[in-house]
C-alpha cells in the first residue's frame, strides 16, 4: 500500500527541533526525522521510550558469565581434573579473570547484534530514496499524517515557517 | 537553547558549516596519495617485508635463532608484545573512558586512537603466536572439544587469561570502532562519485539512514559499548601484569604491578597516539580539526601519566626496601648499577625527566617538541618492559646460573616488521577511512554554533 508523506528538509538542528515541537503540538504523531548526528533533546520531543538494549546487555552479560563458570567448572574438576601445584579442582578464584571477560564479550558482542537486528541493519540493506542526504549536511522531518486528518496546504506553511524546504511523496508503507 | 551545551571553541580552528565538515574530513580519501604517503607507505612495506623474511626463517630453523638461554628464557618477544598491547590501551582510553568523562576534544582523535588499538593488538598478539614456535596450532591455546583425552587448558594459568583477554580486547575494540564508523561510511556514502566506491561504503554502512529511532538505540547501545571498554581495558593491562606478578620472581611477584601496568599502558599508548595525530594531521592535512588545543590537553594526560610512573619508580624501589628481602632487594640493586644500568637509568629519564618539559607552556604549544617527547616515552617505555623482564630473570637465585642477554638480528628484524606491519596498517586506515569521526565534528559544530548564539 502506497502512503503519502510529507517530507521536509532544514538546514539547521534549531529549525528542525522547533518545527518538531510544533508538528508534536498539533497532536501529529507519524513523525520521523532523520539527521546526520545524534540530537539527544529529540527523544523527549517525539515521546519515544528508552531503549531496551540496556537489560538485554546485561541479561547476556550474565548469562556468558554463568555459562563460563559453569564451563571451568566442568572442564577442570568433572571431566578431566588435572593437579596443578596442588590447588583444588574447583578453583573459583582463579577464574574470575577469564568469567569476567567472557562477560564483557557476551554483552557487548550480543548488544551490538541486538541493535543491528532491531534496527535492521545488514550489509546491502537498501536506503530510503530521498532521505540519503540526511547522511551528510541535511535535517529531514517525514510527516505520516492520516489521510484527511489535517489540511495540507496548513502543514506545508507551517514548515515553510520553520525554514523547510517540503515535498509531498508516495511511500510504501 | 536554554541550556547550551559546554564546548571549547578552541577545538575546532575556523568556524566551518556541516557540510563542509565531510568535505574536508573526506578530502583525503578522494585525491590521490601524496608523495609523503607513498614515501611513509614504501618505508614500513619495506620494515613488513624484512619482518616477513624473519619471521619465515625462524619458523623454519626454530626459536632457537633468538638470543634466549636457559635463565633467560623470556625476553624480546614477551616484551615486544607488553610493549604493543600497552600501545593499544590509549585508543580505548581515548574513546571509552573520555567519552564517559564527556571530554569533547576526544572528537578529532578518537578516531585515529581506536584504530592505534586494533593495529597495536594484531602487532601484539604475532609475538606470542611465534614465540609458539609452530603457530599454526594457535587454536590449541582455546578449549575445544579435541581428541587429546579432551584435555583442556588451564583456567588456573594467567597464560590463558591472557589468551582469553586480548581475544576479548580485540573484538570489542574491532566492534566499538566499526560502530563508531557506521555513520560516517554513511556520509561518505552520499557523497562519493565513484560508483564502485559507493557501493562499498554502501555496504559497511548497513543501509544507514540516521533514523531518530537509530540514533537513540546507537547512542545506548555506544555508551555501554564504551562502559564496558572502560571496564575491559584495565583488566586486560592487569592480567598482562599477572604474567609476572603471579610467577614468584624477585622484581615482578608484587601487588603494584596491575595498576603500573595499567598507567604505564595508557602512558605509553597516549605517547603514540600524539605522535602519530601529529603525522596523521601533517599528511592529510587536518590542521583544521586537530588544534595545537589537542595537543595541549593530550600532553598534560602525558604529563599527568609521567608523574604516576615516577612515583611507580620510587615505591617499587620502597617495597623492596621495606621487605627487607635480600632477593627484592638485590633486583633493584641491580638494575640501578648493574650490567644494565644505562637502560634503567635511560627509562628514568625518557620516562620522568623528558615529559617534565610539558610544564612549560611555551613547548606545549610546539607541536615539534610534543612529538620529539612522544616517540622519547615510546622508547622510554619499551625500555621499562625491557628492563623489568631481563632485569628479573638474567641475574637468577644462583649466581652459577647468571647469564646476559643480547637480541639477535632476527629478533630485532622481527621488532622492525612488526612496526611495518603497524604503519602498514595506519597509512592504509589513514587512506580509505575517516581519520576523524565526521558525525561527532558535525555535532561539535553544531554545538559551538549554538554556543555563539547564546
Amino acid at each position: 500500500m502506497k502512503e503519502r508523506v510529507l517530507i521536509s528538509t532544514f538546514n539547521s538542528p534549531d529549525y528542525l527541533l522547533a518545527a518538531v515541537r510544533e508538528v508534536r503540538d498539533r497532536g501529529i504523531d507519524g513523525v520521523e526525522v532523520y539527521r546526520p548526528f545524534a540530537l539527544p533533546e529529540l527523544t523527549g520531543l517525539l515521546g519515544m521510550r528508552p531503549s531496551r538494549l540496556p537489560w538485554f546487555c546485561l541479561s547476556l552479560g550474565l548469562v556468558g558469565a554463568g555459562l563460563k563458570v559453569w564451563f571451568e567448572f566442568w572442564t577442570t574438576a568433572v571431566d578431566w581434573p588435572v593437579n596443578v601445584g596442588g590447588k583444588p579442582w574447583n578453583s573459583l578464584l582463579a577464574f574470575v579473570p577469564v568469567t569476567f571477560e567472557v562477560l564483557v564479550l557476551f554483552a557487548a558482542v550480543s548488544t551490538i547484534l541486538g541493535f543491528l537486528l532491531t534496527r535492521r541493519l545488514f550489509p546491502g540493506k537498501k536506503t530510503i530514496e530521498g532521505i540519503g542526504s540526511s547522511a551528510d549536511d541535511q535535517f529531514i522531518l517525514v510527516l505520516r499524517p492520516r489521510p484527511n486528518e489535517f489540511d495540507e496546504g496548513d502543514l506545508e506553511r507551517l514548515l515553510q515557517g520553520h525554514q523547510a524546504v517540503s515535498n509531498w511523496k508516495e511511500w510504501e508503507a | 537553547m536554554s541550556n547550551a551545551p559546554r564546548v571549547d571553541p578552541k577545538l575546532l580552528s575556523d568556524s566551518m558549516s556541516m557540510g563542509s565538515v565531510t568535505a574536508q574530513i573526506c578530502q583525503g580519501l578522494d585525491r590521490p596519495s601524496s608523495a609523503l604517503w607513498w614515501g611513509a607507505f614504501l618505508a614500513a612495506a619495506t620494515a613488513l617485508g624484512i619482518g616477513v623474511a624473519a619471521v619465515a626463517y625462524q619458523l623454519r630453523v626454530g626459536i632457537g635463532t633468538w638470543g634466549l638461554n636457559n635463565t633467560v628464557g623470556w625476553a624480546f618477544d614477551i616484551t615486544n608484545f607488553v610493549f604493543w598491547i600497552g600501545i593499544g590501551h590509549a585508543g580505548t582510553f581515548i574513546s571509552a573512558i573520555l567519552f564517559l568523562f564527556r571530554q569533547r576534544w576526544r572528537t578529532s582523535v578518537g578516531r585515529s586512537a581506536e584504530a592505534v588499538t586494533i593495529f597495536a593488538v594484531i602487532c601484539a598478539a604475532l609475538f606470542p603466536i611465534i614465540h609458539l614456535g609452530r603457530p599454526w596450532l594457535t587454536f590449541w591455546m582455546f578449549p575445544y572439544p579435541n581428541f587429546r583425552g579432551p584435555l583442556w587448558i588451564n583456567f588456573r594459568s594467567p597464560l590463558v587469561w591472557d589468551v582469553f583477554a586480548i581475544a576479548t580486547y580485540f573484538t570489542i575494540s574491532v566492534l566499538f570502532w566499526y560502530l563508531g564508523l557506521l555513520p560516517d561510511f554513511a556520509s561518505i556514502r552520499e557523497r562519493t562519485r565513484s560508483r564502485l566506491r559507493r557501493k562499498i561504503y554502501g555496504l559497511l554502512s548497513l543501509g544507514w539512514t540516521g533514523s531518530q529511532q537509530t540514533w537513540m538505540r546507537y547512542e545506548t547501545v555506544y555508551l555501554l559499548i564504551a562502559g564496558l571498554a572502560t571496564a575491559l581495558v584495565i583488566s586486560v593491562h592487569s592480567i598482562v601484569s599477572w604474567d609476572f606478578a603471579a610467577s614468584i620472581i624477585p622484581g615482578w611477584h608484587s601487588t603494584v604491578f596491575p595498576p603500573y601496568f595499567v598507567i604505564g599502558a595508557i602512558f605509553s599508548g597516549m605517547a603514540m597516539v600524539l605522535a602519530l595525530t601529529a603525522l596523521a594531521r601533517r599528511m592529510m592535512h587536518l590542521e583544521a580539526f586537530i588544534t595545537v588545543r589537542h595537543f595541549d590537553l593530550m600532553s598534560k594526560v602525558l604529563l599527568f601519566g609521567s608523574l604516576v610512573i615516577g612515583l611507580t619508580y620510587v615505591s617499587e624501589i620502597f617495597f623492596a626496601l621495606y621487605s627487607g628481602d635480600e632477593f627484592e632487594l638485590f633486583v633493584y640493586a641491580n638494575r640501578i648499577s648493574g650490567t644494565t644500568w644505562g637502560l634503567y637509568h635511560a627509562m628514568i629519564i625518557l620516562n620522568v625527566g623528558l615529559p617534565q618539559l610539558i610544564w612549560f607552556r611555551r613547548i606545549r604549544a610546539s607541536i615539534p617538541a610534543l612529538f620529539f617527547i612522544a616517540v622519547g616515552i615510546s622508547v622510554g617505555m619499551w625500555i621499562e618492559r625491557f628492563v623489568i623482564v631481563m632485569g628479573s630473570l638474567h641475574r637468577d637465585y644462583l649466581p652459577a646460573n647468571w647469564a646476559d642477554y643480547t637480541p639477535t638480528w632476527i629478533e630485532l628484524a622481527t621488532l622492525l616488521g612488526s612496526f611495518g606491519l603497524f604503519f602498514v596498517l595506519y597509512l592504509l586506515f589513514c587512506r580509505f577511512l575517516p581519520v576523524i569521526s565526521i558525525s561527532e565534528v558535525k555535532q561539535l559544530v553544531a554545538d559551538i554554533a549554538r554556543r555563539e548564539e547564546t
